[in-house]
């Protein structure tokens, strides 16, 4: 039976928003936890360390995050855990954020001076404080700009949750064409909302890189 | 744990998942090579074009760097036909494809032109070059150098990002899994397996891009 799109239809996408929201402040706070690792590690002194992170993140930007979500879907079963698709999408879209912030800001603790890691151990300063007080702070300020504009791949990504299965909205929007057949209207507005998400946050990553780039050249 | 893994229904369908992979390659290297032009014709709109023209471009480049490709995927497959155009799987996802690479491409293409230095493109003028000739010999390969690092993990990034396309069942490397994992039932091993396969995929790309590096663009001593 086809429906047509109505009011209803519309606040069923709306409310599906929530999910992907959701998913994407999951997804952002535990990558940016595990990222932080990544990246010290990567910029680590010690080999086995750096090759570990860097190993992580090869993989983890070397595969399709679809296939990282597939993975850690059917890969639940196999350790005997039941996982729920809001669960696996969590945990999936959190390890495959955490490799690109990872990587992100290795670069970004890279950028600060050579001299600043040098006069900071001079001064006494051993790795915890070194990298609290002095060499974070500074990668902190460089890092912020590309963090915002990954952020608007972390929402974007959370669309894959569609297709193991977990109602967000692209998921949403499936079964609202399902219902009414009219997919340039539903995909539209589903597009439109997407838009209306990560299109500010894009802006703002540009504003913010602009502010950032002009006193240091 | 005492899950048993069981490779060899993966392994018996190993000449179909090949098929798969190739279905992927292609479709990569063909939406790269059409999204390319795309890319640098509106690069060129978008650097030296009229203020609409302009305007159209940034706002293709918008909508398509802040929408989900799976959203894209959709639109095209199921949407075109509403108004007439039927597209094989296969078809939608090529297209898809090289709409959404080229909105990437452009914006790397354009910082690369911006890059080139003004005085550049007056010595051309001074040599007597063609507007064509300055473009092509001036303006694009050394801006094509600058930011071919940028540009081929773009392309790499589209080969992964292309079992998306199995969403809309285009035969390629993920749905071919997708189809075996629902003949078998092994789905975490076929899923390693494949991921494994784009891996190896990702690494003979980024290998295939150096040596066209070397080939194409090593022809002066780098500066930098």
């Amino acid at each position: 039976m086809i429906r047509a799109f109505g009011y209803n239809e519309f606040l069923f996408l709306l409310s599906a928003v929530q999910w992907t929201l959701m998913l994407s402040v999951i997804a952002f706070i535990g990558g940016g936890i595990v990222g932080l690792v990544v990246a010290l590690g990567r910029t680590s002194d010690v080999k086995p360390l750096r090759w570990l992170s860097t190993g992580y993140i090869q993989i983890f930007q070397g595969t399709p995050l679809l296939m990282q979500l597939f993975l850690v879907f059917f890969g639940a079963t196999v350790i005997g855990i039941d996982m729920s698709p809001w669960v696996a999408a969590a945990v999936g879209l959190t390890l495959n954020t955490s490799a690109f912030l990872g990587e992100i800001w290795r670069g970004c603790i890279q950028s600060v001076p050579r001299g600043q890691w040098e006069a900071a151990s001079s001064l006494g300063l051993r790795y915890p404080g070194l990298m609290r007080y002095v060499i974070l702070p500074q990668a902190v300020k460089v890092a912020v700009p590309p963090t915002v504009g990954y952020l608007v791949q972390v929402i974007k990504g959370t669309s894959l949750a569609a297709i193991i299965g977990f109602v967000e909205l692209t998921r949403a929007g499936q079964i609202v064409n399902n219902a009414t057949f009219q997919p340039f209207l539903v995909f539209g507005i589903v597009a439109a909302i997407y838009f209306a998400l990560c299109w500010p946050l894009s802006l703002l990553s540009q504003r913010l890189e602009a502010r950032y780039a002009a006193p240091s050249r | 744990m005492t899950y048993d893994f069981q490779f060899d229904a993966v392994f018996a369908s190993w000449d179909y998942l090949l098929d798969g992979a190739w279905l992927t390659v292609r479709l990569s290297f063909g939406a790269m090579a059409i999204g390319l032009v795309v890319a640098i014709l509106c690069a060129l709109g978008k650097t030296s074009g009229p203020r609409p023209v302009r305007w159209l471009i940034n706002a293709y480049i918008e909508v398509i760097r802040n929408t989900p490709f799976l959203v894209q995927i959709f639109l095209i497959f199921f949407g075109l036909p509403t108004v007439g155009l039927r597209l094989s799987p296969d078809m939608a996802a090529m297209i898809a494809m090289v709409v959404n690479v080229g909105a990437y491409a452009t914006e790397i293409i354009r910082a690369g032109i911006e890059s080139i230095h003004k005085g550049q493109i007056e010595a051309g003028l001074a040599l007597g070059l063609r507007p064509l000739q300055i473009f092509r010999y001036i303006v694009l390969k050394p801006a094509l150098r600058t930011v071919y690092p940028a540009l081929t993990s773009q392309f790499i990034l589209l080969m992964l990002s292309s079992s998306v396309v199995s969403a809309i069942s285009a035969d390629e490397l993920t749905s071919v899994a997708n189809n075996i994992q629902s003949q078998t039932f092994r789905s975490f091993e076929i899923y390693i397996v494949v991921t494994g396969i784009y891996l190896v995929l990702a690494l003979m790309f980024s290998a295939l891009f150096a040596g066209i590096y070397r080939l194409a663009f090593a022809y002066t001593i780098d500066r930098r």
